[in-house]
């Protein structure tokens, strides 16, 4: 058998948590360079596993199954297109999230290192299970980290907030566990590769469909359940609301496209309008409520509703260019929403206000902090060039071939974006230096310097240059598209006969 | 006399306990010495019960008490429980000045009644145990005889559960009435039709039944005994009556009434889901760690219930399933309330954990792993517990128990994440005392690695439980 390397990705974070909760030195920097060590060398396994990774087939690689629940359930994980680009993307924020706790985090450090390192472990689980238990046994599991790192490092109203992301998660997500055991008594299996195969049965397809929708669209999150979000992410601390933003949101577009679409087909079908309606009003409105907003951890949440309004919008167009550009906008958002609350802590850190208005002429004092954060709001608005214009550009494209008045006004989206994104900038960084305390601040440090350009080069080589990325999840996606198709051919005929 | 072969643990445990009377009699100051010797009386039991063969149905006494794979485990498991006990109780009791002998021989004779309630296959057998454990657990809860709290606790559990018994008795007479026997199999045997008389003695049965496991509309004295009876004795309460409880039950629904299925399988369902709801719903408000356990131990036993109602062995199992995890969770978090000590007096207040992260980071730890197992999150055992539950139940396409039982977790999440906000997000407070005895560590430890890494190998336990076939 081969080297289980998907296993040893979960795993690697984990034993490096075990060794600092037995590190008997509370000195922040061990315990810093212990966690960074483990989050580093496990963005380089994943990275390797990029390059073995074979993108001309359909097929999932580096299966491994392992008996786990006797005659019940397997642990199996594996991955294909989709699914390593989200590992990569988990692998690559979770180091530069140790680096940034250097200033945010001020007392029990080590703590929060173990509980972000156990949530790497879990997020990477998330991606790769072959298995639905197995899969929401690490989907449930990411609430306990989440909602420690909330509660105990956040603001001033952390409480409320991480119960709310709990309850509210958690109710989403108990009714996908009683869609699961039915899944297991109706198809006789939970294991994903044999579901694909076999298909489930279409009259059962809606409400497990609904039961799964539920809690994807608390996590995503969509409009109406969309409101724990701008609450978790303005009390979470810095590299929490990171980790958030960046990597946990996406677990549900990744649910969509495996689970939604890749099980239920025709219920996907029957309720593509639904998952539209609801992506558009996500769109507009949290648009606008960004637009008003106060408070620039807030704004950059709406913005975050917003985007991912765009991500359900192009996965269910089920069009090539729809999933693929979802995916992409997915990986940009992660990367990008990462760097913009990176960019609010490093003012947070310095000024202790989140809200826009205490700021103001930033440019004069802090050059280089301008710079980057304009090359950040560009690309949350999808300027050509960057990673979000290319993810934008191809969910529109799907949904013009799919429905050209939802595309119209998702279009109108991306003008409120763009109005709201260049606001906040010009709030923030231009205009006149009012409040004299921003005088004394300094720019940039070098850790922050490291972390944020790590995450400009990707937005950037990605915008000019998105073909590894199309590359890896083309063959994937292509596959889905047409399962998807077959099994509603397969429907339509036999409502027919 | 080869029937007595069998009952080796029963008469072994019934010679310890009239032996560790007539020394307390007759040898002052003994008190240490027969704690412990229980202890190790408790564990010759098990080895005895150990003894007998497991994969055979031994029916003695012409029919009216059983050996088989359920007894033996549920026995042991009821042994397990009680030498935990014991053996974390003795600090608590010390400080409290009623570290007395009478303590472990009355655990003993509880469980002795235990071991026939789980055994018996026949009305009278049953009610002779049940009696049994029950006087002793009157004595146990009001142990505490200086304290008005506890005395109050050990009356009311007397009064009510003497009604209770009432009842159950008045279903027992019923049943002999209308079947002519007391035995299970030949009850069973001889109802051929739908008879409402029968169905009036069940409906008493499970009324008195109800009362034992503290299941709602049954559960109003669990709260006050549990808050007022020392916390040893609230463990006890907590965890091992349940176990007999459940195992008569199982037995009394299962081996005679199982044609009856359409009649009882409602009042369970009922019982079942009120349980889950009152539990999650009434325990938000309490300020009490031990009323809170109260709370939600009538919530567990709701899941447990929901097992049980389905009707098939894999009911039954997944039942025995939870309450044996439920058992580890609940000993895990009274090692912790027992570790809760500062200048000689214990604190049960949910504020009294204000910060305890800081202080006591290991503590804290368990009692987070144990809470959120608690609350059924993956991948601590308690999920796993919840979601055999919800494998058979939705077997049988009862989907509206598994909903409404799901959607009661969420609502339980909620106090349990209480007590970990307590725990981890507020100020600090004193510390508590760190001299803790080493069998409190073991339990504590024990408990605690049980829950956080039973998902590696989640089916030993059920390969193990999957041994028993009632049906």
């Amino acid at each position: 058998m081969n080297f289980p390397i998907l296993s040893s990705l979960i795993l690697l974070p984990t034993i490096g948590a075990l060794f600092l909760l037995f590190l008997k030195d509370k000195n922040s920097n061990t315990a810093k360079y212990v966690a960074l060590f483990s989050s580093f060398v496990n963005f380089l396994i994943s990275i390797y596993l990029w390059f073995l990774f074979d993108p001309s087939t359909e097929s999932f690689q580096f299966v491994e199954e392992k008996e786990w629940l006797k005659g019940f359930i397997n642990y199996k994980v594996g991955i294909d297109g989709i699914s390593i680009l989200f590992i990569i993307l988990t692998t690559f924020i979770t180091p530069l999230c140790v680096i940034s706790v250097n200033n945010t985090i001020k007392n029990r450090l080590r703590d929060f290192l173990i509980a972000i390192l156990v949530m790497e472990s879990l997020m990477i689980g998330v991606f790769c299970s072959l298995d639905l238990v197995v899969f929401y046994l690490f989907f449930e599991a990411g609430l306990i980290p989440m909602f420690l790192i909330i509660g105990i490092w956040g603001g001033a109203r952390r409480v409320y907030s991480a119960f709310k992301f709990f309850l509210y998660t958690l109710l989403g997500s108990v009714l996908m566990l009683v869609a699961i055991i039915s899944i297991y008594w109706v198809a006789g299996t939970t294991d994903i590769v044999q579901l694909y195969e076999l298909g489930i049965d279409v009259k059962y397809q809606n409400l497990l469909w609904l039961a799964f929708f539920t809690s994807f669209a608390v996590k995503t999150p969509m409009w109406p359940v969309h409101t724990w979000l701008p609450d978790a992410h303005v009390e979470a601390p810095t590299a929490g609301s990171v980790l958030l933003a960046a990597i946990l949101l996406k677990m549900a577009g990744y649910g969509f496209i495996r689970f939604s679409l890749g099980l239920f087909p025709v219920a996907s079908d029957l309720f593509t309008p639904l998952v539209y309606s609801l992506s558009l009003i996500a769109i507009i409105y949290a648009s606008l409520v960004a637009l008003m907003q106060e408070d620039m951890k807030k704004l950059i949440a709406y913005s975050s509703v917003a985007h991912m309004g765009f991500v359900t919008l192009g996965i269910f167009t089920n069009t090539q260019q729809g999933i693929e550009g979802s995916i992409i906008q997915m990986i940009s958002h992660g990367l990008v929403s990462a760097a913009l609350f990176l960019c609010v802590g490093v003012v947070y850190d310095r000024m202790h206000s989140r809200l826009i208005k205490t700021y103001g002429g930033l440019v004069s004092v802090m050059p280089k902090y301008s710079i980057l954060f304009m090359l950040f709001t560009l690309a949350a608005l999808g300027l050509p060039g960057t990673s979000g214009f290319i993810g934008e550009f191809l969910i529109l494209m799907g949904t013009f071939k799919d429905n050209f008045l939802v595309a119209i006004i998702a279009s109108l989206g991306v003008i409120f974006g763009a109005a709201y994104m260049l606001w906040l900038y010009r709030r923030i960084v231009f205009g006149n230096l009012i409040n004299k305390d921003l005088l004394k601040i300094p720019d940039l440090d070098n850790s922050e310097k490291f972390i944020l350009w790590n995450l400009a080069i990707p937005v950037l080589f990605f915008g000019f240059y998105p073909e590894p990325l199309i590359n890896t999840i083309e063959v994937s996606v292509k596959h889905l598209i047409e399962m998807y198709n077959f099994n509603l051919n397969i429907s339509m005929i036999e409502v027919q006969e | 006399m080869d029937n007595l072969n069998f009952i080796s643990a029963e008469i072994f445990i019934s010679l310890s306990i009239m032996f560790l009377l007539t020394l307390g009699v007759f040898k002052k100051n003994s008190s240490n010495l027969i704690h412990n010797l229980s202890i190790g009386i408790l564990l010759i039991t098990g080895i005895l019960i150990l003894n007998n063969p497991f994969d055979k149905n031994i029916s003695l006494f012409t029919g009216s008490y059983v050996i088989d794979y359920l007894s033996s485990y549920m026995k042991i498991l009821t042994i397990l429980g009680g030498a935990f006990v014991l053996s974390i109780s003795t600090k608590y009791l010390k400080l409290f000045k009623i570290f007395l002998m009478e303590y472990p021989i009355l655990i003993l004779c509880s469980i002795l009644g235990m071991m026939v309630m789980i055994s018996s296959n026949d009305l009278m057998v049953f009610y002779v145990g049940l009696e049994l454990q029950s006087l002793a657990l009157y004595v146990l809860a009001s142990f505490n005889r200086n304290q008005l709290k506890s005395s109050e606790a050990g009356l009311k559990y007397f009064v009510l559960s003497a009604l209770s018994s009432g009842l159950l008795l008045y279903g027992c007479s019923l049943i002999y009435g209308f079947s002519g026997s007391t035995n299970f199999n030949v009850i069973g045997d001889t109802m051929n039709s739908i008879n409402y008389g029968l169905t009036f003695g069940i409906v008493f049965i499970l009324v008195g039944l109800a009362f034992k496991i503290s299941a709602v509309p049954f559960h109003m004295w669990a709260p006050d005994v549990y808050e007022g009876s020392p916390t040893p004795v609230t463990l006890f309460f907590a965890i091992v009556p349940k176990v007999a409880a459940l195992t008569v039950f199982i037995r009394f629904l299962y081996v005679p009434f199982l044609s009856m299925i359409e009649q009882w399988q409602p009042i369970l369902i009922f019982l079942s889901i009120a349980s889950m709801i009152f539990g999650a719903v009434a325990a938000i408000g309490q300020n009490n760690l031990k009323r809170l356990v109260a709370y939600s131990s009538i919530g567990h036993i709701g899941y447990a219930l929901a097992g049980v109602s389905i009707g098939t062995n894999e009911g039954i199992q997944s039942s025995i399933v939870y309450i044996s995890i439920y058992l580890v969770m609940n000993l895990g978090l009274f090692s912790c309330l027992f570790m809760m000590k500062r200048d000689e007096q214990y604190f049960e207040k949910i504020d009294d954990l204000s910060g305890l992260s800081k202080n006591h980071p290991v503590l804290s730890l368990s009692l987070l792993i144990i809470l959120f197992s608690l609350a059924g999150i993956p991948p601590l055992a308690g999920f796993f517990a919840k979601f055999y539950i919800f494998k058979s139940v939705i077997e049988q396409s009862m989907y509206f128990l598994a909903i409404v039982g799901l959607l009661s977790t969420v609502i339980a999440a909620f106090y349990y994440l209480k007590i970990i906000k307590v725990i981890y997000f507020d100020d600090q407070k004193e510390k508590y005392d760190t001299d803790h005895s080493i069998w409190l560590r073991i339990s504590l430890t024990f408990s605690t690695l049980l829950i956080l890494l039973y998902f590696i190998f989640p089916s030993k336990l059920v390969e193990i439980v999957s041994k028993i076939n009632i049906i």
